[in-house]
């Protein structure tokens, strides 16, 4: 009999799909990112007795990631350059040339960004944490992270304005749909 | 938290680009698409790795944890 609980450790393996991107952003590599994860499942097992039940399973997981990352993998990374970028290594479907133009400029801005902006930016605005969440996992106060993410946008959004505007913004009834979402 | 409610995440994600809860003032409309933009992006990616589900290396070293958690150790008798 396994001290594992079965439905945690689906919860584990639920959990393992987000780990990898999260791992990517991070990392830069899809190789290094599923080390880390490896790693990260082993230290949960390894952990599991200091995990409460009924707390938040993901962001402790997620913690855990994060903390060897910073550990272990800090001074190795994006040492280097993964020159086709680690998001597009794992890309499967075949956008449309403006589409995947459009992917190209954001990757590149992404990668420029300092990895706190990023990490926090990723976090919240892909994984789908909260705040709160985020800053538990970065170990910060909720208004470092609400900085960190304001930062990383407005970064962004000022290196991928210098693009062409007509191309990179929405189609019309998008445009409707966010000035509707505005008022 | 992560698998199910993943797409009210986004959309409460989605929500946070365009209204800038920290800005403070008024955004460009132009920065408000821009943002709106990012938050597509950032997800798409993400999503795409997401979507490749649990790499079989995984499922591997979960079978060899759990195994190896048995008290008779390895190869002996499991359950």
């Amino acid at each position: 009999m396994s001290r594992f609980d079965p439905t945690l450790r689906d919860e584990i393996i639920a959990a393992i799909p987000n780990l990898r991107a999260f791992a990517i952003s991070l990392s830069g590599s899809v190789d290094r990112a599923d080390d880390l994860v490896q790693e990260t499942l082993l230290r949960a097992f390894a952990n599991i007795s200091s995990f409460r039940p009924g707390t938040n399973l993901p962001a402790w997981l997620f913690t855990i990631l994060r903390n060897l990352f910073r550990s272990e993998y800090r001074k190795r990374r994006r040492e280097v350059p993964d020159s086709d970028g680690a998001f597009a290594a794992t890309l499967t479907s075949n956008p449309d040339q403006n589409t995947h133009l459009d992917f190209e400029d954001f990757r590149a801005a992404l990668d420029q960004l300092p990895p706190d902006q990023r990490e926090a930016l990723v976090l919240v605005g892909a994984s789908g944490f909260s705040y709160e969440e985020a800053a538990d996992i970065c170990q910060c106060a909720v208004g470092t992270i609400k900085s960190r993410v304001n930062r990383a946008r407005k970064r962004l959004g000022e290196m991928l304005a210098l693009d062409d505007v007509s191309d990179f913004g929405p189609d019309k009834t998008t445009r409707a749909v966010l000035a509707a979402e505005r008022t | 938290m992560m698998s199910d409610d993943h797409s009210e995440g986004a959309a409460a994600a989605a929500d946070g680009m365009s209204s800038s809860p920290m800005g403070g003032g008024k955004e460009t409309a132009l920065g408000s698409e821009i943002q709106a933009k990012i938050g597509q992006h950032l997800r798409a990616m993400y999503d795409d790795v997401v979507r490749q589900g649990v790499p079989d290396r995984f499922m591997d070293l979960l079978s060899k944890l759990d195994k190896a958690d048995t008290p008779s150790g390895e190869g002996g008798g499991r359950k």
